[in-house]
């Protein structure tokens, strides 16, 4: 019974970090502002800037891989495998947001020493989708940080805790 | 029982060398990222107005307290190769208390942590760097590198040491998850196991 619960557990929060990826993503491309600023009009899209780009493809990447990981049976010997995945996908997850909220936090303030003045006053719609696609690129880490050790969890033996 | 044999004498076995090796050249390259970075400081004098013969000169630096994710840069390699030391430490004084069970976890877990740490260090600051480097049109943003090239130089340098660090790191998580599943399968099985233990 304890090992019911544990395994919907897993499923349960597997899913929750698939849709997490996934509304990052589309939270992130669908994000696209025109504005008009006297004669010039500046439209923002979320691929003008390279981290963002790369947020895009990490937080594809990780949805895809969630949704397969949800089908895996519970007795497979991948699961073995997936431990050491969850760890390379956690870590391409916090990269892209480490780097995705660094150059969104120069876009929000700017930079004064570089002279890099602040567009989220221009676009401030982009900016707020920008925020919540970030925000939800975080919620998919915590979940996959404890993904994690849950994976762990599943393949070493309990025994060993209580040794 | 016969999983209770654990050889206890020292710590020779290939697991423990090559986990303490990588330890070592993790260490070095995170403490290497942050040293580099810490100390990356440049300082210009340009000419901005004339007045007369007498001409007027400005003097700006570029440090990288400037940028946020520099700082969380130097901040984060430091906790990463301080996480390290003490691992190395732990391993070469106290080599019979990973007999436990818990302390092989945790230890696993924390490798984890500090993998994702460095790896998010090192790439908030490799995105910045290229905005630096490159400019963005779009957003009006300068490019940075063409006055200050030796600024730009030393932080490509220490970012380059940080992702050397990340590769390894992940290498130092991916055996001590394998240390552990190993301690683990020789725990659960009933069976004598008839080959040597490898994790001490």
């Amino acid at each position: 019974m304890v090992k019911l619960t544990q395994r919907l557990g897993g499923l349960v929060l597997r899913f929750a970090a698939f849709c997490a990826a996934l509304g990052a993503v589309i939270a992130m491309i669908t994000s696209r502002e025109r504005s008009s600023f006297f004669v010039l009009s500046l439209v923002a899209k979320y691929s003008d800037l390279a981290a963002f780009k790369y947020f895009v493809i990490a937080n594809a990447i990780v949805s895809v891989y969630s949704f397969l990981v949800l089908f895996l049976p519970k007795e497979s010997l991948l699961w073995k495998f997936v431990v050491v995945l969850d760890l390379m996908v956690t870590m391409l997850l916090t990269s892209s947001l480490s780097a995705a909220v660094a150059v969104a936090q120069v876009g929000k303030r700017g930079n004064a020493n570089a002279g890099w003045l602040p567009i989220c006053g221009q676009v401030p719609r982009f900016c707020d989708q920008i925020t919540g696609a970030l925000i939800a690129g975080l919620v998919a880490l915590v979940l996959y940080v404890f993904l994690l050790i849950f994976s762990i969890h599943h393949v070493v033996d309990p025994f060993l805790l209580r040794k | 029982m016969a999983g209770g044999k654990i050889v206890v004498a020292g710590g020779t076995t290939k697991s423990w060398k090559v986990l303490l090796g990588l330890r070592i050249f993790a260490f070095m390259a995170t403490l290497a990222a942050a040293i580099v970075m810490s100390l990356n400081k440049e300082t210009k004098t340009l000419v901005v107005a004339t007045i007369g013969t007498l001409p007027i000169k400005a003097t700006i630096t570029a440090k990288f307290q400037h940028t946020p994710a520099f700082v969380f840069f130097v901040i984060a390699n430091v906790m990463v190769s301080f996480h390290n030391l003490l691992m190395i430490a732990l391993q070469i004084f106290i080599p019979k208390l990973e007999q436990k069970g818990l302390h092989l976890l945790s230890i696993a877990i924390l490798d984890m942590l500090n993998a994702t740490l460095v790896s998010a260090a090192a790439n908030a600051a490799v995105f910045v760097a290229e905005v630096g480097k490159n400019g963005n049109k779009h957003a009006k943003w300068n490019k940075v590198c063409d006055r200050f090239a030796t600024y730009c130089d030393h932080g490509a340098g220490a970012i380059i040491a940080a992702f050397a660090g990340v590769i390894l790191m992940l290498l130092v998580s991916a055996v001590s998850i394998s240390r552990l599943l190993f301690n683990s399968n020789k725990f659960s099985s009933t069976a004598p196991s008839a080959t040597a233990t490898d994790v001490p």
